[in-house]
């Protein structure tokens, strides 16, 4: 039999089929229903990892999520998985793995060198040896990363696909072992719609490992009769292989669902993970219990386990953990396994047992012919590779006897059982959970059952569901074997070096008493200091123990330490189920204009400005974006442009106190503005800093057209909303935002005027500046407004959004007489800044006021406006405020980063005070010279004067002047 | 993630709403009556308590509207849901 370490019969594995599978390139076979532990433990491989910091030999020590050894490199190519627990990994046909943080070979580690070194690397190593020289750090910091961590990430990206589902339940029980189904059972019986989650592939936890019997049954018979019943019922949802790895407020839960890892391959319509989100009720909390690790010197052996875990391997696997094993224990857990292995074909040494007077279950054990040590310890074990030998003391008197060898090549240990509160730690809100079973602190299968039921019963009552005459029979267990107390001992005096605490980070007793003499006083100051507690198991196996051990330190009880806080997710989720769908296009919705297929076709370069996409420039053959953007300016400079200025912030008002509205919310006055007119207008919050700007036009007496800038339109909609909802609700006003109900194309440039009253023949050619007019524009109905953001001649033609396409399609037939130019962003911000006007986001960070702008003529004096009180505040009105200026460098080619900082010298000198900083830079065709708007330190009273922009280690000199560098009219004229 | 009661709406999740801060918070009917101190009061100071809170959401994501909640900020309980104008 290629398997020796697998027994012939029992266990709940497919002995028909067999499953090939390789670990570290050596071919070995295990059947259907095994994990890759299973697996590996019936070829006889003991030896599976090394560990974290010490490069120590691990094996396999547990059979479930706590695992902190046997951590392995899942998969090849892009589907790799780092780091995957070898206990939890269902075995399939033709699965890869590989041992990880080891080289040249798991047998022959290079990196065990650390282990001899072991007295070198004490808690905080690195915090202590590379602080110094900082400058150094870097290279330290690349040195420490390819020694550090465990597996290796996949070299390209994942292939597979992760689905999301969210979900409501009135009842979510997560754990589907006795106590999970029971409350299952019993929630639903009273038709509330539960949602059950296994961590596991099968339900029945425990009852997996250990044989028992439920209402006479045997415990397997009556998992399978439970899980009929709840597939039968309608309000039921089961969920395997579903981890709940959080839990927040109100009953909302995290589960995350391994859909197809058990599968060797995909096919195209499988996902492999699925992330929900559960709204439930109430939640029954029963994920059972974690067997506690006992410490003492060599316990990190390959071939020290937990005792659970061994009955686990035997029970639900068939498979012998050893050939030979010790028992050492400090409950009565081990003596019911001493009794499984020993019927299962492995000669049990011995039960070492750490109380002086042993156990009422000794009996059982002795008629066996097994012996049982009470009273004394393992004390020390031996076995490079793989466990020999383990040392065995009497602990009476200080001294005992002579250690006394035992030859073994299995120990099984167990410190007792500690409950699975995690997810109950991690909950903020608690009142809709409730424990039941062993994380409950249940200790026999009845009490289990009992409990699951009754919590079963009430969060369905409380989730409403009334409970219907049905006879509330609980399963009952048969009665538990008589015990005897356990001890609470779980440490054994002796070289603390060799005595792990937390086997996935190397954290030994003497780490953790070490940070104590050290000063690290707080449970989570100790975490962070040794790494005790972090890793995949987040200190599910050892973290009773760091608190234990740390109590012993500082002389108090477990209590007083602590645990640190727990936090989601339970078990490591991977980023593929957190990201789902939501990659590449799905990442984040893309806004286009009616216009997009044709900038499209005009080979527009693309920027994105919000959700928005916008054309940047039309780069020609022949020409980089810098050329283009000169063309562009040229042509509206000297000819006419077109933009698409759709993404442009509308949001329509009414009401008859629409003016009112505005007049509060505006700095400048609306009450007078004429229908047909528009109005600039500036909004600050109530801090008085610039909030928002744009144009608005009242249509009529009660309608107002208002435009904001692309990025802020949904903000800007609910500032306004806010005010009229909370602060004055007695004005009638109503606003719905427009933005995409209108395409607008910007026809800007001398001969704007001339190409628009051959494209509009009833628009009145004497339309004003700042003025607007209902017209029929390319046969299309319009409204045209006659306001500019570029300087010059410039109309903002508005149709309908359906209309946008032919709207732009038509002027470009008509402008093409004129050299109509279309033009993007780039060019867009370049004109704005030749004639001065500011961008909200660009000269304006949420520190600028209006007056800092030198925009006091919008700010009315008469009347009162939300920001108007802050700007007589001592620190707005301030005389040394940051003020807008015009910069331009001495040298006209210079070039200049926005963002750099204003200095006074001219020598690298720290600190050097800022004057200032640059907002936007641009080489301007239009006067062939850089020009800058910069916000100055008492700007305003400082033209004329020279600042340096400092950048790079350079000093560019500038001339500190008026933030406007060019008047189309003054140059038309 | 909370599940608010929107008064308009009904029970919905947290993330189709956006918190306000605190409540009852009233904008000052005359300004420029207020000096520096009691202005910078309105602007700046908010209650920070350990406990019961009343703040104010907007359904943004649905209905649009602004509304109170009254909310344990340690145990994120709510323990009232009213509409502007009401008491809890």
């Amino acid at each position: 039999m290629s398997q020796p370490f697998r027994n012939e019969a029992g266990g709940l594995i497919d002995r028909g089929r067999s499953f090939r599978f390789t670990f570290d390139e050596v071919n070995y076979e295990g059947h259907p229903g095994d994990t890759l532990a299973s697996a590996l433990l019936a070829n006889g491989v003991r030896l599976v990892g090394r560990s974290f910091k010490y490069h120590r030999p691990r094996g396999i020590f547990t059979a479930g999520v706590e695992e902190p050894n046997a951590l392995v490199q899942l998969r090849e190519g892009a589907t790799t998985e780092p780091n995957t627990r070898a206990t939890v990994a269902e075995l399939y046909d033709g699965l890869t793995a590989a041992s990880q943080n080891r080289w040249p070979s798991l047998a022959w580690d290079a990196g065990a060198v650390n282990d001899v070194l072991g007295p070198l690397f004490p808690a905080g190593f690195y915090y202590k040896t590379f602080m110094w020289p900082a400058k150094a750090w870097p290279l330290y910091e690349a040195a420490i990363r390819r020694v550090a961590g465990l597996g290796k990430a996949p070299p390209t990206g994942d292939p597979d696909r992760y689905d999301k589902r969210f979900a409501h339940a009135d009842v979510l029980v997560i754990g589907g072992g006795p106590a999970g189904l029971a409350a299952a059972l019993a929630a639903a019986r009273c038709k509330a719609r539960v949602i059950l989650a296994d961590i596991d592939n099968l339900f029945g936890g425990m009852l997996l490992s250990q044989p028992a019997e439920i209402d006479g049954v045997p415990a397997s018979d009556w998992v399978a009769a439970a899980v009929t019943e709840l597939v039968e019922a309608e309000t039921v949802r089961l969920l395997p292989r579903t981890a709940v790895v959080g839990i927040q407020d109100h009953g909302w839960a995290i589960l995350h669902e391994r859909l197809g890892d058990h599968l060797g391959r995909l096919d195209d319509n499988q996902s492999r993970q699925r992330l929900w989100q559960v709204r439930a009720k109430r939640i029954v909390l029963a994920a059972g219990a974690v067997e506690r690790p006992l410490v003492f010197p060599g316990n990190d052996r390959p071939g020290v386990m937990l005792a659970g875990a061994a009955r686990t391997y035997l029970n639900r696997y068939a498979v012998r953990a050893g050939e030979k094993a010790v028992l050492f224990t400090n409950n009565d857990s081990a003596y019911a396994a001493a009794l499984e292995l020993a019927d299962g074909g492995i000669a049990v040494a011995g039960v070492v047992d750490l109380r002086p007077s042993g156990s009422v279950a000794g009996a059982a054990l002795r008629e066996r012919g097994i012996r049982v040590l009470s009273g004394e310890a393992v004390i020390g074990t031996t076995g490079r590779k793989g466990l020999r030998e383990v040392e065995v003391r009497r602990l009476e008197d200080g001294v005992g006897g002579l250690p006394q060898p035992v030859q073994c090549d299995l120990l099984a240990v167990s410190g007792g059982w500690q409950p699975n509160v995690h997810l109950l730690r991690s909950a903020a809100a608690t009142t809709e959970i409730a424990a039941a079973g062993a994380c409950n602190g249940a200790e026999t299968l009845d009490t289990c059952l009992n409990q699951g039921f009754d919590a079963g019963y009430q969060a369905a009552a409380d989730a409403g569901k009334r409970r219907r005459g049905r006879e509330r029979r609980r399963p009952q267990a048969a009665p538990a074997p008589e015990t005897s107390p356990p001890l609470s001992d779980w440490f054994v005096a002796g070289d603390a070096k060799a005595s792990f605490v937390d086997l996935q980070n190397d954290v030994t007793a003497a780490d953790l008493d070490l940070a104590n003499r050290e000063g690290f006083r707080s449970i989570e100051h100790v975490k962070r200091y040794t790494t005790a507690g972090m890793g995949t198991d987040q200190g599910k196996l050892g973290n009773l123990n760091v608190a234990a051990a740390v109590a012993v330190a500082q002389g108090q009880n477990a209590e007083a330490v602590g645990l640190t806080t727990a936090r989601p997710p339970y078990v490591p989720v991977t980023f593929g189920a957190i990201a789902g769908r939501d990659l590449g296009a799905l990442l984040d919705p893309v806004r286009e204009t009616p216009m997009q297929s044709w900038h499209v076709q005009a080979g527009a370069t693309f920027e994105p400005v919000g959700q928005w996409l916008r054309p940047r420039a039309y780069i020609q053959p022949g020409e980089d974006l810098e050329r283009a953007v000169a063309r562009e300016v040229r042509g509206v400079r000297e000819r006419a442009g077109m933009l698409d200025a759709s993404t442009l912030g509308k949001i329509d008002i009414q009401g008859p106190d629409a003016a009112e509205f505005l007049n509060r919310i505006y700095t400048n006055g609306w009450l007078k503005l004429a229908p047909g007119r528009c109005r600039y207008g500036l909004m600050l919050d109530e801090q008085g800093m610039v909030f928002d700007d744009g144009v608005t036009s009242r249509l009529s007496p009660d309608h107002f057209h208002m435009t904001t800038t692309s990025g802020n339109a949904a903000r800007v909609l609910g500032w306004l909303e806010e005010f009229l909802q909370t602060e004055w609700p007695d004005l009638k006003v109503w606003c719905t935002s427009v933005t995409e109900q209108w395409a607008v194309a910007t026809i800007a440039g001398p001969l704007a005027s001339a190409i628009l009253a051959e494209l509009a023949p009833d628009l009145d050619p004497d339309l004003a500046h700042m003025a607007h007019a209902e017209a029929t524009v390319a046969g299309l109905p319009a409204r045209v407004f006659r306001v500019s953001f570029t300087g010059g001649p410039s109309y903002e033609i508005n149709v309908a959004a359906d209309h946008g396409l032919a709207l732009w399609e038509a002027a470009m037939r008509v402008g093409a007489a004129y050299g109509l130019t279309p033009f993007g962003t780039d060019a867009m911000h370049l004109l704005r800044a030749e004639v001065g006007f500011i961008m909200v986001g660009q000269e304006t960070d949420g520190t600028v006021t209006p007056i800092d702008l030198g925009y006091e003529g919008l700010v009315s004096k008469t009347k009162d406006f939300v920001g108007k009180r802050s700007l007589s505040r001592p620190h707005t009105s301030a005389a040394d405020r940051l003020q807008l200026v015009g910069l331009t460098t001495r040298d006209p080619r210079a070039r200049v980063p926005e963002g750099a900082q204003l200095v006074a010298a001219t020598v690298n000198r720290v600190p050097a005070p800022s004057q200032g900083h640059v907002t936007s830079s641009y080489h301007s065709p239009t006067l062939n010279r850089r020009i800058c708007l910069a916000m100055v330190r008492r700007g305003r009273e400082r033209h004329g004067e020279q600042v340096n922009i400092a950048f790079d280690g350079r000093f560019v000199p500038a001339i500190v002047g008026p933030p406007k560098f060019f008047d189309p009219e003054a140059a038309d004229g | 993630m909370l599940l608010i009661e929107c008064p308009w709406c009904g029970p919905r999740p947290e993330s189709e709403f956006a918190a306000g801060g605190e409540a009852h918070v009233v904008r000052p009917a005359d300004p420029a009556a207020l000096d520096d101190a009691a202005w910078a009061d309105y602007v700046f100071m908010r209650k920070n308590p350990k406990g019961e809170h009343a703040e104010r959401w907007v359904h943004g994501h649905g209905c649009r509207r602004w509304f109170n909640v009254l909310r344990d900020t340690v145990s994120h309980r709510i323990l009232a849901v009213y509409k502007p104008g009401e008491k809890p």
